[in-house]
């Protein structure tokens, strides 16, 4: 059975269709990394997923439950989990404080505590626990926020951007902090720029444009396929 | 008893400023003051401390749903009202025997809270928010005091209580505890301050406790940002509503407690002026600090009364003044501003010493 299943999947604003007969399988442990053009309905696809946005017609599958009508927390509850383009983390609160939040429905007590030294280490954010998130740098706020979304278990982890402002070093680590994840049987669905990150990790790739799903296939045979060049990565390589 | 040790331990954390023992032997000493003061204070004097000290529940409202949820309710008066006419309302019909007086008090807050309830789920699951939210809760009070205006003629009556309009209720029994001998009836004086000055204390400590435990934590994590909330699986308007109920409570509990000092109750205590008031209390004081909302509404309720006795409409504009330059100076609050600034040179200082 597959993970998440988007079925004729259609969302309007205003006039613009952005997201066109959207149909998309997601098996489960694959790392999916989803691309395409500024305007291409990349993130709008996530809201949907997260029920941020409701769709105008289509459903939702999550491990063959339609989730289609759930509200949002109770999505995550299901096992959804994300990060999102800018980074959302709590930026008045300290990072233990930030990490704390993420983790107190699973754990309490002297185990909390040391779920957070866990989890700050792993991030190799340990130095900066009592640091307020607002404070810290592009990529540390990406890697908090990544560690807030993986700090629920999820079965699918949803990345927007996960290397935005990051350096070649820094996304390079990301890169293995995802397959290390996902050697642990989480699923990936990732939207990413950097086609560094997308070769580096992707499993299938599938390309977005207007609104509709333009290619699908492993990162050779999308980078092979000269319409997704002429779309996208021409324009990348310009 | 480990429960018992875990809720105490909860009284200090991240989401209240003050810890250690410096802080917890100011805290003994404002008590040892506070309970010591009528001795050496006269009834007068002492029912004046009282007034100001029950202002500080309506503060603690807005310090909650504002400071530390980051909705900004305008019209925590409207709970005040309800609260304060319900108290009214049913100790004219039901007097004050046999401790009737402290169901009424009991009763008049679950109203008030009752109405937080419904307010609140149409408010937060309709998803009005921000500024949006402050003008509901803002006419939602400013029609109550309408409607309580109008309220003259001998038809508006609940059983043997007339509402009086404009003129308010007036003439309900204090609080009265029922007592084998002589019952005590808290007149506003020095029964009446011990009383207000337990609950005070009571309320101020279990918000601590409240605050730094994990429901605390989600209600600052909606201010931060409402949407990561969310998505770490918290269901964030349920949340809003049982804060803005709590609020509604505490409001609640500064109604009931200032019409039974006063023993009377009038539509402008939820007018325009009585629902501004509160919010430069709590905004000059630190609105995100329990600790900084007690003290800043304090000193700056007494203030304002020393001004009034040069001028009402002076003391008003004073206020303003107030607030402006808190919003220019210190616009987390000018108590929280300078408590941060002590703790932080305390740290210096000990760090030079180690």
């Amino acid at each position: 059975m597959s993970l998440l299943e988007l079925r004729k999947l259609n969302k309007h604003f205003g006039g613009l269709h952005v997201t066109n007969s959207v149909d998309l399988t997601l098996q489960p442990g694959e790392i999916h990394c989803l691309i395409g053009p500024n305007g291409a309905g990349k993130s709008t696809l996530f809201r949907l997923i997260l029920g941020e946005h409701h769709p105008g017609s289509g459903e939702i599958l999550f491990a063959g439950e339609n989730i289609t009508s759930l509200k949002s927390f109770a999505r995550i509850h299901r096992g959804l989990s994300v990060k999102f383009q800018v980074p959302g983390v709590f930026k008045g609160l300290s990072v233990r404080q930030n990490l704390e939040i993420a983790l107190q429905s699973r754990h309490r007590g002297a185990e909390l505590e040391a779920e957070i030294d866990r989890l700050l280490a792993f991030l190799g954010l340990g130095s900066e626990q009592a640091q307020t998130a607002g404070n810290l740098s592009h990529g540390q706020k990406q890697w908090l926020e990544i560690g807030m979304a993986i700090s629920l278990k999820p079965r699918l982890l949803l990345l927007d951007e996960p290397t935005a402002g990051m350096s070649p070093e820094e996304t390079h680590l990301t890169g293995e902090m995802v397959q290390r994840l996902n050697a642990e049987g989480m699923t990936v669905l990732a939207i990413e720029h950097d086609m560094t990150f997308v070769r580096q990790v992707a499993q299938r790739v599938t390309v977005l444009h207007l609104g509709q799903v333009f290619a699908q296939g492993s990162i050779d045979e999308i980078v092979a396929d000269e319409r997704v060049a002429a779309i996208y990565l021409g324009q990348a390589h310009a | 008893m480990t429960a018992l040790v875990s809720l105490f331990r909860r009284l200090e954390g991240p989401q209240t400023v003050g810890r250690g023992p410096v802080f917890w032997g100011l805290f003994a000493i404002v008590l040892a003051v506070g309970i010591a003061y009528p001795l050496f204070s006269d009834g007068y004097t002492v029912g004046n401390t009282v007034y100001f000290f029950v202002w500080v529940f309506i503060a603690l409202s807005l310090c909650l749903i504002w400071g530390y949820g980051g909705s900004l309710s305008f019209g925590q008066t409207a709970f005040f009202g309800i609260a304060g006419y319900g108290y009214g309302v049913l100790t004219l019909n039901f007097g004050s025997a046999y401790g009737f007086t402290l169901i009424a008090f009991v009763a008049a807050i679950v109203i008030a809270a009752l109405f937080a309830v419904l307010l609140g789920y149409f408010m937060f699951f309709g998803r009005i928010a921000g500024v949006f939210l402050g003008i509901v809760t803002l006419a939602v009070t400013l029609m109550l005091e309408r409607f309580m205006a109008q309220t003259a003629g001998p038809e508006w009556h609940i059983g043997s209580a007339r509402l009086n309009g404009f003129n308010g209720m007036s003439a309900m029994p204090p609080l009265t505890i029922p007592w084998p001998g002589e019952p005590i009836v808290l007149f506003a004086d020095v029964g009446l301050y011990y009383f207000v000055l337990g609950l005070l204390v009571f309320v101020y400590l279990a918000l601590r406790i409240l605050m730094n435990s994990s429901f605390g934590n989600v209600i600052v994590a909606i201010r931060e940002n409402p949407e990561r909330a969310e998505m770490l699986g918290y269901d964030i308007r349920k949340y809003q509503l049982i804060t803005f109920v709590i609020g509604a409570a505490l409001a609640g509990i500064s109604g009931v407690l200032y019409t039974a000092w006063g023993q009377y109750i009038t539509p402008s205590s939820m007018g325009m002026t009585a629902a501004a008031l509160p919010l430069i209390w709590v905004a000059v004081g630190g609105r995100s600090d329990l600790t900084s909302t007690v003290v800043g509404t304090l000193v700056v309720l007494a203030a304002f009364q020393a001004l009034t006795i040069y001028g009402s409409q002076y003391a008003l504009v004073f206020m303003g003044v107030l607030l402006v330059l808190t919003v220019l100076i210190a616009p987390n609050g000018l108590v929280l501003g300078a408590m941060n600034w002590l703790g932080k040179l305390a740290a210096r200082l000990t760090q030079r010493a180690g």
